[in-house]
């Protein structure tokens, strides 16, 4: 066999399979978008902008990205200092902090919904304390803020370790000598994290922070099992334009304007933490 | 033992072969519902058992089911054998439908009105109805005590239903009345078929009315008096079970488990009347066949199975719907049937009542519709946004909607030539 041949005939597979279930589905989901009965048209975009709730969605779920992300990411780097500095038990605590990644995002919804139900563990936690004689109503309505908080709790819970699991293999990568050179100088573990580790940290924080952005766009089951909706979502929202008012059309146009925001903050993060290629490790 | 040993062998490989065999000619039931999965496995286990072969019963949400059911029948060829559904979930696809006429139900009566409204306005019988409901109000034995004196449950109205509420909610010191509002919640069935016909004595017509303007202020004041967690509820049974409601309004089959969970705790009783009578909505099921069907002759005796008074019989213990068949009910019912029935006849009997059908003629826009209702109640009660402001503009939503449908007036507004109007 030609030897120049292999990458792409071992590549083949990957292409035919993102092809057929993501190009071809994305072309028909785009053509969706903005046609109506089969002429060519942006009155989906339209209507999908003129429903009251659109402008609650877009705020929500920006929001949302905008607080989860970053406490994730720093979580995350603490967490993957920690494995990577363990001498001992490294891959058991490797373990145990990526146990919430093999659970589903909606069992992780109702896990917290456990929680802060009016009569779940925190309620029955408060009142056996005797700090509150009736459970307080946590996910009503009329507390949109706790909803919110809960959400952003379950995200940052459910989630933080994809990113930890792609940073302690960036770390794995950043080379001994730097640390015993900094070290040599007197540098303290801060600094030694701030000047070295992070800088050489780049492409995995990119591969990361891109990762978790795009999936908190696509936030939904945990906001469904938390807040019904009460805090209507992107995602939640273009769900109900397929399902509940079985408008395919407008429904496209929403999961258009979420790959577009996707899209936008992936190349955002790519110019912004950039690593020339004379600097790659 | 040896014998005993070889004959369970016998009979589990006689039966991996009878399960093997089967599979192939079963047919697919694909039903909105009996969703709640004891529902489901009830009519797995008690209703489907006795027709003579397997039946695969599953059931989706309105939405996937018809997404699938849109995709067989633009594929032109399927494996969903019989359809179950509501009224609304059949109007959308009437014209893909087998004409039911000539099953033979072997001489049991069928509910005319019903029948007449399976032919979805065609000469075909497009649907077959197969069991009925409608919403009920049900109350804690406990709320009983606060009832404001002179008020007879039977002929509540919605002032009562407001003052007993507070009555309750200053008692007690917590807010009592319950209200599906959540997400999964049947919230805007009852503005379309309670709420706006007891104080409009229309559903669509006089959407903004001033009429309507009262009647959601009145609501806004009962909702001072209801539990803020409503808006997670989906099922009422639940939260009267737990006692964090006493007073509940939903559909009879999520009522259900509260009173045969504890039949001496609780009370069912009619919907509250307002101004322009006492609006209520029955509910019709039906079975269909799509033209996709792999094989229509079974599933047109799976029909007929569907429709014989046995099956109804054990639908009504599996579901809570009732039979749409001339049938006598026997003493073994369980306690949710023995409540609702009386409680039920009460309403639909009363002098001032006045039945609101379940949206039609709307097509795929019937979620659209129910939109137009939730939307306003969420803005208006929830948000606190000004009434009339809303229904003006959820007014020329719902107008939008039904030109576009060009649907006309159903019951309780009066006929209409063309598109309903929203005055």
């Amino acid at each position: 066999m030609n030897g120049k041949a292999l990458p792409y005939l071992l590549l083949m597979p990957a292409t035919l399979f993102l092809c057929v279930f993501f190009l071809y589905p994305f072309v028909l989901v785009a053509f969706e978008a903005v046609t109506r009965d089969g002429a060519f048209t942006f009155d989906n975009f339209r209507t999908m902008a003129g429903s009251w709730k659109f402008p609650a969605t877009v705020r929500n779920t920006l929001l949302l990205a905008a607080i989860v992300v970053p406490i994730q990411l720093a979580m995350a780097l603490l967490m993957a200092s920690i494995v990577s500095r363990l001498e001992t038990g490294r891959s058991a605590a490797l373990y145990i902090f990526a146990i919430p990644l093999g659970i589903s995002d909606l069992a992780a919804g109702l896990i917290w919904l456990a929680i802060f139900d009016q009569s779940g563990f925190l309620n029955t936690l408060l009142s056996g304390l005797g700090i509150v004689d009736r459970p307080i109503m946590f996910l009503g309505y009329q507390s949109k803020l706790t909803i919110f908080i809960a959400v952003a709790l379950a995200e940052i819970w459910r989630a933080s370790a994809i990113m930890m699991v792609i940073l302690v293999a960036g770390m794995g990568l950043i080379p001994k000598e730097y640390y015993e050179a900094a070290e040599v100088f007197g540098a303290g573990p801060w600094k030694r994290f701030v000047r070295i580790t992070l800088p050489l940290l780049r492409p995995s924080l990119q591969t990361a922070i891109i990762l978790r952005v795009i999936l908190a766009f696509e936030v939904f089951a945990v906001v469904a099992a938390l807040g019904g909706t009460n805090l209507p979502v992107l995602m939640g929202e273009t769900y109900n334009w397929q399902f509940t008012l079985q408008d395919r059309n407008v429904a496209a146009a929403s999961a258009l304007l979420i790959l577009a925001i996707s899209i936008g903050f992936t190349l955002f993060f790519l110019r912004v933490l950039r690593v020339p290629k004379e600097a790659r490790i | 033992m040896k014998t005993m040993l070889r004959k369970l062998a016998g009979a589990a490989l006689a039966l991996s072969f009878a399960v093997g065999g089967a599979q192939a000619q079963q047919v697919l039931f694909w039903s909105t519902q009996a969703r709640p999965v004891e529902e489901t496995q009830k009519m797995r286990d008690e209703v489907l058992k006795g027709f003579d072969g397997p039946v695969d019963y599953q059931v989706a949400e309105d939405g996937p089911w018809l997404t699938r059911l849109q995709a067989e029948l633009q594929a032109g060829s399927g494996t969903i054998g019989l359809l179950g559904g509501l009224h609304g979930d059949f109007s959308t696809v009437g014209a893909d439908l087998v004409d039911l006429s000539a099953v033979d139900v072997g001489g049991v009566k069928v509910n005319e009105a019903y029948k007449k409204l399976g032919m979805l306005g065609t000469g075909e019988q497009k649907y077959m109805p197969w069991m009925q409901a409608t919403y009920l109000m049900a109350a804690n034995k406990q709320a009983l005590q606060y009832l404001p004196p002179g008020v007879d449950l039977n002929t509540i109205t919605y002032d009562q239903l407001i003052e007993w509420s507070k009555t309750i909610a200053e008692k007690t010191g917590s807010p009592k009345f319950g209200f599906p509002a959540g997400p999964k919640g049947l919230r805007h069935r009852f503005f379309e078929g309670f709420l706006y016909p007891s104080y409009t004595g229309s559903m669509v017509t006089k959407f903004r009315s001033p009429e309507a303007e009262t009647a959601w202020n009145k609501f806004k004041e009962l909702w001072q008096y209801t539990n803020p967690n409503s808006t997670n509820y989906a099922f009422m049974q639940e939260p009267l079970l737990s006692g964090e409601v006493w007073i509940a309004f939903d559909h009879v089959a999520r009522l259900a488990d509260a009173f045969n969970q504890k039949p001496g705790d609780f009370v069912a009783f009619p919907a509250p009347a307002g101004p322009a009578g006492r609006g209520f909505m029955p509910v019709v099921a039906g079975v269909a066949i799509p033209k996709t069907s792999p094989d229509i002759d079974k599933a047109k005796a799976l029909v007929a199975y569907m429709l014989k008074p046995e099956t109804q019989i054990a639908t009504l213990k599996a579901t809570n719907f009732f039979p749409v068949v001339d049938v006598k009910l026997p003493d073994d019912m369980p306690a949710s049937v023995k409540a609702f029935g009386p409680a039920i006849a009460a309403m639909t009997g009363a002098p001032d009542a006045l039945p609101a059908l379940l949206p039609m003629g709307l097509g795929d826009l019937g979620g659209k519709f129910n939109q137009v209702y939730t939307d306003s109640f969420e803005r208006i009660v929830l948000g606190g946004e000004d009434v009339h402001g809303v229904l003006e503009e959820q007014a020329a939503a719902l107008k939008a909607i039904i030109d576009q449908a060009k649907a006309p007036c159903w019951a309780p507004d009066k006929p209409s030539e063309g598109a309903c109007p929203v005055d």
